[in-house]
């Protein structure tokens, strides 16, 4: 690694622009891996389009967080130039691919999330910030159906699909804890009406993972435990072998452009 | 009197200009047909166009952005700027009634109104763009590009593109 880490002033507001940027950007790229690898063409193109447009959102929130922060920092240097430690996503879009029913029990679990931020998100009092959530919220509802009737799909297949996607629940679900805890910061950003409170969308998650599920004869998982730690840059061992990919061109040549 | 009609003849030129601009992915559709030209904006000799993007991420907006600088170029406006607005959101019902046209006639379906999008399997049909029959199938909500989705009529066999309504 031939080329410094930037530094980020993390106020509230750019770090919780970060983590949104942070989430997509990672998501995205974990999809971005099966290009060309899916079990169908349809669904090589499915996995992409996602892709596609998570990266979209993460540009976007990138650009608004080193917009906010005011200093040297564009998208580029946000999403090449931090380090492990210095990413904000979940540890549930940082988990590998697995097999296809955990991508998209993964994808799932995110999505359903998703949907339900960003539709909150359109009244926030900051108004690129709304505006980011508009766009985003009509992509994430093709994301959730997407997702949605894959799950079906799956669990109520084959003994070898529902197995495999009982497993995938079974194991991502101690990762979704997160998503739902907030810090001092975001707080008070919520309090301001900017932020999003993530606890008053998590009845309707549950909701939707329940309809879901049920449909799909597979059993809501039972596991209380939840792991923490993608918030504050503390993550699982493949978040580092991901942006070793993700950053190597401009690791290996600093400022490369196209 | 004079540099109001010279003002509003150099707008429509540049207007001209940047609507003549077309989707590299689709170029029978113009940006304007898209609903993707937002706005031209004309301040002395220079021009600032507003364009929105129809997804995130959709690549070909940089593409679109430099093809506008062009075109103004050529039209004699120098140093134009292309700003990207998000909000409002584009939608679908911006698209033009003659871009729906355009759309069929090259064998895409062109999207239908807002629909309960949120719906799980949703029952929407789809007229086929070459035969025109309702008997169609959705076989991918994603196609070959991000607007777009992959259908297959039953009666004619052909499959198709549907653009999506968003």
């Amino acid at each position: 690694m031939s080329c410094a880490n930037i530094q980020v002033s993390e106020t509230p507001l750019v770090l919780y622009a970060l983590r949104r940027a942070d989430d997509a950007l990672i998501l995205g790229h974990r999809l971005s891996e099966w290009c060309g690898h899916a079990p169908m063409l349809e669904e090589d193109m499915a996995l992409s389009n996602i892709a596609l447009d998570l990266i979209g959102q993460a540009r976007e929130l990138y650009t608004f967080a080193a917009k906010v922060e005011g200093r040297d920092n564009d998208e580029d240097k946000l999403a090449y130039l931090r380090d492990v430690r210095q990413y904000r996503n979940l540890l549930l879009v940082e988990q590998p691919n697995g097999d296809f029913a955990q991508t998209l029990v993964r994808q799932f679990f995110y999505s359903a999330f998703a949907d339900l931020y960003w539709r909150a998100m359109m009244n926030s009092r900051d108004a690129t910030l709304a505006a980011i959530a508009a766009k985003s919220e009509k992509e994430s509802a093709y994301h959730l159906r997407h997702a949605s009737e894959w799950i079906i799909r799956l669990g109520d297949g084959t003994e070898e699909s529902h197995a495999r996607t009982q497993g995938a629940i079974d194991h991502l679900w101690a990762f979704t804890g997160e998503m739902f805890a907030v810090d001092d910061g975001e707080r008070a950003l919520i309090h301001a009406g900017i932020a999003v409170d993530p606890a008053s969308l998590r009845g309707r998650w549950l909701a939707t993972l329940s309809d879901v599920t049920r449909e799909a004869t597979l059993a809501p998982p039972q596991n209380e435990w939840m792991q923490q730690g993608g918030r504050s840059g503390r993550h699982s061992e493949h978040l580092g072998h991901l942006l070793s990919e993700l950053q190597s061109m401009q690791r290996t040549f600093p400022g490369l452009t196209w | 009197m004079v540099t109001v009609e010279r003002d509003r003849e150099l707008h429509q030129r540049a207007w001209n200009a940047a609507a003549s601009v077309v989707d590299p992915e689709i170029p029978v559709l113009t940006i304007a047909d898209l609903g993707v030209l937002r706005d031209v904006v004309l301040d002395g000799d220079h021009v600032e166009v507003a364009i929105t993007p129809t997804y995130s991420g959709c690549p070909a907006m940089n593409m679109i952005a430099l093809e506008i600088e062009i075109a103004l170029e050529r039209a004699g406006f120098h140093r134009p700027k292309v700003r990207t607005v998000l909000s409002p959101a584009w939608t679908t019902d911006w698209m033009s009634e003659e871009g729906r046209q355009k759309l069929r006639a090259c064998g895409i379906a062109p999207p239908q109104a807002s629909n309960s999008r949120r719906a799980l399997f949703g029952e929407q049909t789809v007229a086929c763009p070459q035969c025109g029959s309702d008997k169609t199938e959705l076989l991918s909500e994603f196609g070959s590009t991000s607007c777009k989705a992959l259908w297959r009529c039953k009666a004619c066999r052909e499959p198709f593109d549907y653009f999506k309504c968003h």
